[in-house]
């Protein structure tokens, strides 16, 4: 293999890792907040809010099910609006972030619907305020589950971003396409799928061990 | 029921009970129910549900009272009206003379921190650890850290958990967690502390430790104890106060041994049903009948209380009026700290004698009550 080979592989993954970590944690930090309101919000919940509940819950669906490809491709104006630009990396990331709030909001959603109401109770009974419910009680019992989503969604996003080179957005994903199957390299091919495995091996393994480390509920004796 | 169990009721016990009333009611009760109802509206596949209906109850400043009744029965709504979990639809409850019904949410978690709560379930956070558990009432109130573990420290210690500080909920036994939820409870020195069904999810012996403990926490702290069980044994061991409630109403309540005792409400009695000598024997009920005939013994329930329950009056029965009397089932037991007895015997006589004889018992203290004849 080349040396101009080898250093299109670098920086492909270069620009795959810079998509991933920028849509991961710009998408987590409006995902979490979002997935938080949307399991205490609900009839009788912490923060009461039944008909918003469900506006956001159907907008979530709506993204969610819409294949990204399309998203990446409908959105433009609004990428445009947002990175100045609709091709490149950086734009890339927009349509990324756009697909990740609402994963990470129903996984971060189910993590906290998991928590022990009782735990809630025994918070209220004490004198938390909602606010104080949420942060002592709910997201540090709910750390395990949100560890997990957050692993999910990185390994999802690894994915997600290789079909950005539908706009320009490069990475690794794009380099297979363009150079192993366009270009009839299948040497190429094969490095850009080892190491998109090794990536989703090295972030999955970190991200369980996380959530062990969290998981307090059950010990090896 | 029958004359000398309500004649009884009305010199004995009761008297007792009027010598303390005087000191309750002068200092203001720590919990006080005023006429008060909850319903749960219908859902869209349930109907309206009546949980409380016009209940009037106090906890008297400093006692330990229980609330014993079935599943269903509405205790746990009852006990969360207190802290304000639930709102009534209607009444006042009143705790140490402030109405919660009536304060909103911020005034509530207030009053909330001056009340612990213990629970079946323990409800301990599985990711802190027992010292973390036992410091989250304060660290919602604010406290500092160094206050923190000033407090938490001895209230490990008081829990007998000191070694088991670093410890997570999943480390500890069943037992062990309710200590550090009990301990949790107080970390705030509340006034009031509130027990949810604390011991039902524990083994006998555990039960009993547990009960002890709060007994001491009564005792030592001037603690107010309001707790809800299902189980007679709890009430028995440590409520000096009980209430008995059944389909949202308080049937009856009153000191522990009088309630227990007088057991005048089928409800009481029901859940008395295990308590030692209240069940006749089978072979007892098999050939007895409600009304006399020839020659038929009388089956007699002798009811010994307190003092009397030391007493051999039964023997007098024998050596003073001439009646023979013969022990067929039996058992003593304890209630709130005094004995109680129940001897089921049969006498071979005629209705005057019976009845010279009830008036003898009811003389010296013993309720008796006919409960049926046998051939």
């Amino acid at each position: 293999m080349s040396p101009d080979i080898i250093a299109l592989i670098v920086k492909a993954t270069g620009q795959t890792l810079y998509m991933v970590a920028v849509a991961g944690l710009v998408g987590s930090l409006f995902g979490i907040p979002l997935g938080v309101f949307l399991a205490t919000s609900g009839r009788g919940e912490l923060f009461p809010a039944p008909s918003v509940n469900k506006v956001l819950g159907a907008i979530v669906n709506a993204t969610r099910s819409t294949p990204f490809i399309i998203l990446v491709v409908a959105i433009i104006p609004f990428t445009r609006l947002v990175a100045g630009t609709s091709i490149g990396t950086s734009a890339a990331i927009v349509p990324l972030t756009i697909a990740t709030i609402p994963f990470v909001a129903r996984l971060v959603e189910t993590a906290i619907r998991e928590v022990d109401p009782g735990l809630t109770e025994a918070a209220r009974a004490m004198g938390a305020s909602p606010i104080q419910i949420v942060f002592k009680v709910l997201l540090a019992e709910a750390r395990p589950g949100i560890a997990s989503a957050l692993t999910l969604t990185v390994v999802s996003l690894i994915g997600y971003s290789a079909m950005v080179g539908a706009v320009g957005g490069g990475g690794l994903g794009d380099l297979g396409i363009r150079y192993g199957y366009q270009r009839f390299m299948p040497d190429v091919m094969a490095v850009v799928v080892v190491v998109l495995i090794v990536l989703v091996q090295l972030v999955q393994s970190a991200g369980d061990r996380l959530a062990r480390q969290f998981d307090k509920r059950t010990r090896p004796r | 029921m029958n004359m000398a169990i309500v004649k009884n009721r009305a010199n004995g016990p009761v008297a007792v009970a009027a010598n303390d009333e005087p000191a309750t009611q002068a200092t203001k009760p720590m919990v006080a129910f005023e006429q008060v109802s909850k319903r749960f509206a219908a859902g869209r596949s349930s109907n309206e549900v009546v949980a409380l209906d016009n209940v009037d109850l106090v906890v008297p400043r400093g006692s330990v009272t229980g609330i014993i009744g079935r599943s269903g029965a509405g205790k746990s709504t009852l006990i969360r009206l207190v802290n304000g979990l639930e709102r009534p639809t209607a009444g006042r409850v009143l705790v140490d003379g402030v109405d919660v019904a009536g304060l909103g949410e911020k005034d509530l978690r207030s009053v909330r921190r001056a009340i612990g709560m213990v629970f079946q379930h323990f409800n301990l956070l599985s990711s802190r650890t027992a010292f973390d558990n036992i410091a989250l009432p304060l660290e919602i109130a604010g406290v500092d850290r160094q206050a923190i573990e000033k407090r938490v420290t001895p209230l490990l210690e008081l829990v007998g958990l000191s070694d088991k500080r670093d410890r997570y909920p999943s480390e500890l036994s069943g037992g062990q967690k309710q200590r550090v939820g009990i301990a949790r409870a107080l970390a705030t020195e509340p006034k009031l502390l509130l027990s949810d069904e604390a011991t039902s999810a524990l083994d006998p012996e555990t039960t009993r430790s547990i009960l002890d403990l709060l007994r001491k926490i009564n005792k030592e702290l001037g603690l107010t104890v309001l707790l809800i069980t299902h189980e007679m044994e709890v009430v028995k061991t440590i409520a000096d106060h009980v209430a008995v409630i059944d389909g949202g109403r308080i049937v009856e309540s009153g000191p522990t041994f009088d309630v227990f005792t007088g057991h005048t409400h089928a409800t009481t009695r029901a859940l008395l049903g295990g308590l030692a000598g209240m069940r006749l024997p089978e072979f007892l009920t098999k050939r007895m009948s409600s009304e006399p005939h020839d020659g038929s013994r009388t089956i007699l329930r002798v009811i010994f209380k307190g003092e009397n329950a030391t007493e051999p009056m039964l023997a007098r029965l024998g050596s003073d009026l001439g009646i023979e009397v013969n022990i067929l089932a039996g058992a003593v037991d304890e209630i709130a700290g005094r004995p109680f007895g129940m001897l089921v015997v049969s006498l071979r006589a005629d209705a005057a004698k019976i009845a010279e004889a009830r008036q003898f018992l009811a003389e010296h203290g013993l309720a008796s009550e006919v409960v049926g004849y046998v051939a």
